[in-house]
């Protein structure tokens, strides 16, 4: 069975921070919720707490960056672009700050309901000049969520799961690349983020019913590798499925439209995700089933694409596990 | 650079090349020169400790806005000197005020005469609004409120690298109308940021007229020390009382001199436009002429001959 990871992130962070003396954690009031807790009381001199006052944290850490500081922003995905979003720009993203904006909570990750939940930030996020976006899938890719987001020359917006968090992969985060986790040549399925493990989970009964599934993860968002993608698309029969815990627009599924329509590819796509809805407070299981973000949304997907009846049921997904990363099955035999 | 003149004279020239540009573009942002003037001049001319500029006195056109494939972008902030540990720094947070920003650069000798016909002309760096890579300008401060918050976070980081020069603020008052300069207030309070400084353009005036029609502010300085700052308020045409002002003990604490201004002073004509003063457009060539010989007089000099 997979491996559950505890609070990845927490750690990542505090050795990447101790690491880079120039890194600093800025936090608004959601400190132990960012898992930056036990940093904050063990490293006071490299913590800021900002407060409730997300406009001026923005500006801000646009003077630390100014200063020469990697000021790494805590809080929740929503908070670091609804309210702020003009200082956002005008501090941050213009100007090319190195600021790490280390969103927690992406999409239907919380039972917050609406107000908590970032269900349209890759999408404001990928219109925005200068910004990097990054999406992490599993407890490996939040363990190398800092470095790689450190690296970067500008800014950077990162999807960061928190909390219990399976361990899918096992290589870092490689900034640019894609995953590839299957590589079968009927239908190419795409994904990032949790909506990842649905389509593991989706995979192993597909394949069951004779689907060849071709499966991209993808944890870089922005800059996008649309060539890679256009090889991935061409190795397939049928076409393209997107899965996303975010709206249908502006997310991957339009990335992968896109880039699409940008070479003329004539093949379907299927975009999965919040269609054109908020969401509202529930827990995750129950949010990704009733959006239709989860692997049996996948597959009924798939069978739209493919205009097909593959007989799988709910229950057949329930059985279906992800093997852990380090099991003979190997999740990224790839 | 500093001190080469009186700064009252300074301050004067200021005002005589915002009149004249204004005059000839029929318009401008005229009245900040009216409230202003001594607070730009006494910055550049007395208070600030400033390099010599690292740009060429003829600005360049612009030349591209912030990217990865942009490797030679640069601010316009060498027309202030170069970024050293000793040397302050300073925010224009109002960036319409530009034109009397550009105007006491040339009074002070950091940019030439030329660099103002450049002024909203397309392809210049010289531009209306401040931009980043206009002459003096180090960040966008455009959008109103954000000055103060990216002051106090330099502010911070210079404290921990053990640097000595300040960052001062140039404001206006209509940007207390916004919550974030509150948040960055209280933010410079809680974590002791003290080498961070505002003057304040306390003219009473924004862009839709007067200020308690458009939205009362009440007591300002009352406000300012509730929320942890240090503040002064001082006739803003005074320069005695800006040179005690700075000497204000403010440990711990942001210090903010509230400047009282009067958006005609030196420009008495000015008064038929109350309470719109925000952006002077002449009205009519009638106005333009009777303005134009008006304020030529009260500043001392010729009316601008601007028929060609």
């Amino acid at each position: 069975m997979v491996e559950m990871v505890t609070k990845p992130y927490a750690a990542a962070f505090e050795k990447h921070a101790l690491a880079n003396p120039d890194v600093l954690c800025l936090s608004a009031d959601l400190t132990s919720s960012c898992e930056i807790d036990k940093f904050r009381d063990r490293h006071p001199e490299q913590f800021l707490s900002m407060g409730m006052a997300e406009q001026n944290m923005m500006s801000f850490a646009g003077g630390l960056g100014l200063a020469g500081f990697r000021p790494f922003i805590h809080t929740f995905g929503v908070f670091m672009y609804r309210r702020p979003y003009d200082q956002l720009m005008a501090s941050i993203a213009y100007p090319r700050r190195k600021v790490r904006l280390m969103a927690f909570l992406p999409g239907i990750t919380t039972p917050g309901g609406m107000t908590h939940q970032s269900i349209e930030d890759i999408s404001v996020m990928r219109s925005i000049p200068n910004m990097t976006i990054l999406e992490t899938g599993d407890a490996t890719e939040v363990e190398s969520i800092c470095e790689a987001a450190d690296y970067i020359d500008g800014p950077v917006y990162c999807r960061v799961l928190r909390g219990s968090i399976p361990r899918l992969f096992d290589t870092p985060i490689e900034v640019g690349k894609m995953r590839e986790l299957a590589s079968g040549d009927d239908v190419l399925v795409v994904t990032a983020g949790i909506c990842t493990e649905e389509a593991m989970r989706a995979r192993s009964v597909l394949e069951k019913a004779g689907v060849g599934v071709r499966h991209l993860h993808l944890h870089t968002i922005k800059p996008f590798d649309s060539a890679a993608l256009l090889d991935h698309i061409g190795s397939v029969k049928h076409g393209v499925v997107t899965l996303e815990n975010h709206v249908t627009e502006g997310g991957i599924g339009s990335l992968v439209a896109e880039t699409m329509a940008d070479a003329g590819i004539g093949k379907r796509l299927v975009r999965l995700g919040l269609k054109d809805t908020y969401a509202h407070g529930g827990s995750r299981a129950y949010l990704m089933r009733y959006y239709g973000l989860d692997a049996i949304a996948l597959v009924r997907g798939i069978e739209d694409l493919m205009k097909a009846d593959f007989n799988i049921s709910e229950e057949d997904l329930e059985t279906a596990r992800v093997e852990a990363v380090h099991s003979l099955a190997k999740a990224e035999g790839l | 650079m500093q001190n080469q003149r009186r700064t009252e004279d300074v301050a004067l020239g200021i005002r005589r090349r915002v009149f004249e540009h204004a005059i000839r573009n029929n318009g401008g942002y005229l009245s900040q020169a009216c409230s202003a003037a001594e607070q730009l001049a006494w910055l550049y001319n007395e208070e600030l400790n400033l390099g010599e500029p690292t740009l060429p006195m003829i600005p360049k056109p612009f030349g591209g806005v912030p990217s990865a494939t942009n490797p030679d972008y640069h601010t316009g902030a060498g027309y202030n000197g170069p970024f050293e540990s000793q040397y302050d720094r300073l925010f224009i947070a109002p960036a319409h005020y530009a034109l009397n920003a550009y105007a006491t650069l040339i009074e002070v000798g950091r940019m030439a005469p030329e660099g103002l016909e450049m002024f909203n002309k397309d392809g210049s760096s010289v531009e209306m609004i401040g931009a980043e890579h206009s002459p003096g300008m180090e960040v966008h401060n455009g959008t109103l409120g954000i000055g103060l918050s990216t002051a106090a976070g330099l502010s911070w980081g210079r404290k921990q690298r053990k640097e000595t020069g300040r960052t001062w603020v140039f404001m206006s008052d209509g940007e207390v109308q916004e919550g974030q300069t509150w948040e960055a207030v209280q933010a410079c309070a809680h974590h002791g940021i003290d080498n961070v400084f505002a003057i304040m353009d306390v003219n009473d005036q924004q862009c839709d007229g007067a200020m308690s029609s458009v939205m009362e502010v009440g007591d300002i300085r009352a406000k300012f020390l509730a929320f942890g700052a240090a503040c002064v308020e001082i006739d803003g045409h005074d320069l005695s009382a800006m040179r005690d002002a700075v000497k204000e003990p403010h440990e711990g604490k942001p210090l903010i001199i509230l400047a009282r201004t009067n958006p005609f002073h030196t420009m008495s004509i000015l008064e038929e436009r109350f309470p719109r003063l925000h952006y002077v457009r002449f009205k009519s060539e009638d106005e333009r002429a009777r303005m134009n010989i008006s304020i030529a007089k009260d500043l001392g000099i010729d009316p601008i001959d601007y028929a060609h």
